[in-house]
């Protein structure tokens, strides 16, 4: 409705400076989101922020119920984001068990892994199903896979000594060979 | 071979476009002002429709023959599905909807440039420049993203597509069978909804491009809205038609017993129609009263923007949904077409503000026009909070990083209250003068409607239901129906009287005479006819879900079910699992008939579809769904069940509504009359001014 | 049950109210909502349950929580915004009536508000068109 006095009179100033301010912010912000919808996930050479992940019991890491990435400093992490609804994670979840029960003597690497968007009953008979035994936790708020931008599930993220994302996988491992091969990279 | 021919095709008519674009302007610079080029620029206009054609017809071959080497054929289509639903794969996809799209717009510009133009020769060039810039757009995402002729390429092993070979020792790889049309688009509501949308959509363009043409010429008298107005309506047809065949579509296929469901696509389709339908009220105030020019230029262009917005933040992966396309490359492209869309836009209507004044004043609060305007708030704050509900996940998504749903209880509250009075208004702006009317005037006109609206209401509280929001509804939709029935009578009653006519003869050729207006009643009434429905839905709608051992019963509202059995069996020949169950549906005790609920699973691209059993009659429908059973036993199986009361009138509504706008835009007898005396004085000064 | 599920949303799928949605992980967490219910959670503790889980998105509508309010203030500010400018163009456009009658004299009907003026307009459209 902006019909105004009927005589020869332009736009006021203060109107086309709302409306220029207007399209621009709406222009902004669909133009960010639109880059961050096409980024991707976390790409390689990230620094990782610090997070928190509370863990189910029975799956605690060395007796604590709640770890933080900081406190792995020096060590080499890897992120497993799965959900026992989902069908190619089940394919991986003997492979990354074993690779854990490769590492778990040498204490260089750790193995988490995050339940997405998932129940905990759920949770715990597909980690019992797969016998697996690293820490496991649920992303409490979809906080951390957030971070991490996933795609979907599986994803996995390898995080080197200093916390810095090396190596990101998409979907599921096709073998033990290959989870070492990428954690070789990385250590000595 | 023939997709490096249809994709030849597609980059010629490219190349046409830019060439019809770039004449075009260069015909109507002040410095050349050149007729001939001007022509040249309208003959390729016209030529790319048959270029766009004939690389349609290739990929339509395409999909037929089962041509899986194609990537976009192998995405939509499998040697299961039957020929027209490879047809209608077309636009079943991105790469195939965006060449679709083209040729629409084609179909489009051709249609306008061939019309006779001697009376406003000024705009063409324009209305060229336009559409050829729109085209050009279009074709550029075919030509450079969303190829639909790229094909697959087997190198070293890998698959991957492309247009030409990557590589010299590449070699064409075609998959045995594709993954076929998902099993939801197989509707027929879906066979034709997105082509209606996009019809609707597309034919937009046409009244934007001439809305530019009178900014960029300045001619900025009644001519451009007059030839805009058509458009405006038919384009309105298409998009209405589009969105009620969506709701209908989600209503069969969907499984939620519902048929719209406030999703980001579908606002997204949904906010142009609302612009649209308050211009086509406000341009109503211009006609006759020669007010609100500023109004209605911002309102051609806020539904064209709205429209090439909505498709970008649905198809550039902007916003996710049931309906969106997945990720895909066209989003900075089709972002720097919504800039330059905007911008200009906007400058343009800034630039000419000056030039665009009314001729005449507002007299009354309650006359039409006024009432008019009230309306045209009142759409505008609905597009306000739809849009909010759209931009505003995006919002919290940056600065909070938390990512939230704005659903349906958000719009359903922030719109039921504008949405009632609207139909208020719809109830009492007809009895309202141009120009002026008195709260007298009006009330004398309007009481009898009124209280035989308040005889109902006070019914239907003893009878049907004491719910207050229910009741306000109730009172609202049987004044609009009375008040609007009582225009009808009183038009025809006043020419029976002049005439000497029967009042049905009299009814008729009042009607007949004055298409515009009683269409524009026909879609009040049906208006009135769908907000039954809606209200029957939101507020009566009852739902259970049960598991159901064999020759067990359950029940809801006045209907009893009981399970009989369930069948699963395979179809070969169409690549289908049916499953489906057998129910008994009784009515107080009375035996009614069967109804099969079923779920249909897809073969080709695993996916599962849930059909309703639906037995639909004017009170009431019962909508039962098959949720899961044991396939082992055959013995059990979990239904959901919902009765939604009234919501046939929704689909009655939805006819009238469609006939209403037919009626409005079906071309008159003799057309040129009326327009014709009022313009040639005008194009006569046009002239004289221009030379 | 099916009430609980409908206000909220399916956190994987997108757009889809969890009540609805046909994936195997929305028909587990309908079965959780059943079991919390069969444990005596109330609706709030169990939307609060998922929120927490699953985020702020489970919910049909954004909680309403600092930046979130925004998502209930602006619209009714814009639209009060929106009725008050055009009330004020209403004054002045019917203010200067006496200054302006002449312009619009010619397009205004001759009668008087007595008169019903619908049928006198309908009159002369006939009249017209004859």
């Amino acid at each position: 409705m902006t019909e105004t006095i009927p005589q020869k009179r332009g736009v006021p100033l203060w109107v086309q400076i709302i409306i220029w301010l207007f399209i621009v912010g709406l222009l902004a912000l669909v133009g960010v989101i639109l880059s961050k919808r096409q980024q991707g996930t976390v790409q390689p050479g990230a620094a990782i922020p610090d997070f928190t992940l509370p863990l189910f019991s029975g799956y605690e890491y060395e007796g604590r119920s709640e770890v933080k990435l900081s406190d792995f400093q020096g060590k080499l992490v890897v992120l497993n984001f799965w959900a026992s609804w989902c069908k190619p994670c089940e394919q991986e979840a003997a492979e990354l068990e074993a690779a854990w029960k490769f590492y778990e003597p040498g204490g260089e690497v750790i193995f988490l892994g995050i339940d997405y968007v998932d129940t905990e009953p759920e949770g715990r008979a597909y980690l019992k199903k797969f016998g697996i035994t690293y820490s496991n936790g649920p992303d409490m708020g979809t906080k951390i896979s957030q971070m991490f931008r996933i795609r979907g599930v599986p994803e996995t993220y390898f995080i080197d000594q200093y916390g810095v994302l090396y190596y990101v996988k998409v979907g599921p491992f096709l073998s033990v060979d290959e989870i070492k091969s990428i954690i070789a990279q990385k250590l000595p | 071979m023939l997709a490096q021919f249809g994709y030849g095709v597609l980059v010629v008519s490219f190349m046409v476009a830019i060439y019809s674009g770039i004449t075009a302007v260069y015909g109507a610079a002040p410095s050349a002002k050149s007729a001939a080029l001007v022509e040249s620029a309208r003959r390729a206009m016209l030529l790319t429709f048959p270029l766009i054609s004939l690389s349609a017809a290739v990929l339509i071959y395409l999909l037929i023959n089962n041509h899986f080497e194609v990537a976009f054929v192998y995405e939509v289509t499998s040697r299961s599905m039957p020929t027209y639903l490879k047809i209608t794969a077309w636009w079943g996809g991105q790469a195939g909807s965006l060449v679709f799209w083209s040729w629409l717009l084609a179909v489009f510009t051709s249609a306008v440039t061939l019309r006779k133009w001697d009376r406003d020769i000024e705009f063409l060039p324009w209305v060229i420049v336009v559409s050829a810039v729109t085209l050009i757009f279009f074709l550029g995402m075919s030509v450079f993203f969303e190829n639909p002729f790229a094909r697959f390429w087997l190198v070293d092993g890998n698959v991957q597509p492309g247009m030409f070979a990557p590589a010299a020792n590449a070699t064409l790889f075609t998959p045995q069978d594709g993954q076929g049309l998902n099993p939801l688009l197989r509707h027929p509501g879906m066979v034709i909804h997105p082509p209606l949308l996009y019809l609707g959509f597309v034919s937009f363009v046409i009244p934007y491009a001439f809305a530019m043409a009178a900014l960029i010429t300045g001619r900025t008298d009644d001519r451009w809205i007059r030839i805009t107005r058509r458009w405006s309506l038919w384009a309105w047809l298409f998009l209405s038609f589009g969105l009620v065949l969506g709701g209908r579509w989600a209503y069969d296929v969907l499984g939620w017993g519902g048929y719209w469901g406030w999703d980001p696509v579908e606002i997204a389709a949904f906010m142009p129609w609302l612009t649209g339908t308050a211009f086509l009220h406000s341009v109503m105030i211009q006609e006759k009263r020669g007010l609100l020019k500023h109004w209605n230029m911002i309102l051609v262009i806020l539904t064209y923007a709205l429209v090439i917005f909505g498709t970008f933040l649905t198809r550039s992966g902007v916003l996710s949904s049931v309906h969106a396309f997945a990720n895909s490359p066209i989003g900075p492209f089709f972002m720097g077409y919504v800039t330059l869309t905007l911008v200009v836009s906007v400058a343009l209507v800034i630039w000419r503000w000056p030039i665009l004044r009314s001729e005449t004043e507002m007299k009354s609060m309650l006359s039409r026009e006024a009432l008019f305007l009230l309306n045209n708030l009142l759409f505008m704050s609905i597009l306000v909070v739809c849009f909010w509900g759209v931009i505003f996940p995006l919002i919290s998504e940056l600065f909070t990083g938390q990512k939230v749903t704005v659903g349906p209880p958000f719009y359903e509250r922030a719109t039921a209250p504008l949405f009632s009075a609207l139909l208020f208004l719809m109830a009492i702006a007809p009895f309202s003068a141009w120009g002026h009317s008195t709260m007298q005037t009006l009330g004398r006109a309007i009481w009898k409607s009124a209280a035989a609206a308040l005889v109902v209401t006070v019914t239907l509280f003893l009878t049907y239901t004491q719910n207050i929001g229910a009741l306000v509804g109730f009172f609202l939709v049987a004044l609009a129906l009375f008040a609007t029935f009582h225009e009808f009578w009183r038009g025809a009653r006043a020419r029976q009287k002049a005439q000497n006519e029967n009042f049905f003869t009299a009814l008729s050729r009042l009607m007949g005479r004055n298409r515009r207006r009683y269409g524009g009643y026909i879609i009040h009434i049906s208006i009135a006819f769908m907000a039954i429905g809606i209200l029957g839905i939101e507020i009566f709608q009852k739902e259970t879900q049960g598991t159901l051992t064999q020759g067990e019963q359950l029940n809801i509202a006045d209907y009893t079910i009981e399970y009989r059995e369930l069948a699963s069996w395979d179809s070969p020949g169409e690549g289908v699992n049916y499953t489906r169950a057998i129910l008994d549906v009784y009515e107080n005790g009375i035996y009614l008939g069967q109804l099969n609920p079923r779920i249909d699973y897809y073969f080709d691209s695993q996916q599962n579809m849930t059909i309703p059993g639906l037995r639909s009659t004017l009170r009431d429908d019962l909508y039962i769904l098959l949720v899961d059973w044991q396939p082992v036993s055959n013995m059990g199986a979990t239904f959901k069940i919902y009765v939604n009361p009234l919501v046939n009138w929704l689909w009655i509504g939805n006819l009238l509504f469609l006939f209403g706008i037919i009626f409005a835009a079906w071309p008159d007898q003799d057309p040129a009359e009326e327009p014709a005396r009022r313009s040639v004085a005008r194009s006569n000064k046009q002239t004289s001014a221009a030379d | 049950m099916n009430a609980i599920a409908k206000q909220l949303y399916c956190p994987v799928c997108e757009s889809t109210p969890l009540d609805v949605c046909p994936t195997e992980a929305c028909r587990q967490w309908r079965e959780l909502i059943r079991t919390q219910l069969s444990q005596g959670m109330s609706e709030t503790e169990i939307k609060q349950y998922f929120v927490d889980n699953y985020g702020a998105r489970v919910l049909a509508e954004p909680p309403r929580t600092g930046l979130n309010w925004l998502v209930y203030i602006l619209p009714p500010v814009i639209i009060l915004a929106g009725a008050f400018f055009l009330f004020r163009s209403f004054r002045e456009w019917t203010k200067p009536k006496v200054a302006s009658a002449g312009s619009g004299a010619e397009r205004t009907e001759a009668s008087s508000p007595d008169k019903d003026d619908y049928v006198t307009r309908l009159e002369e459209e006939l009249k017209k068109r004859k």
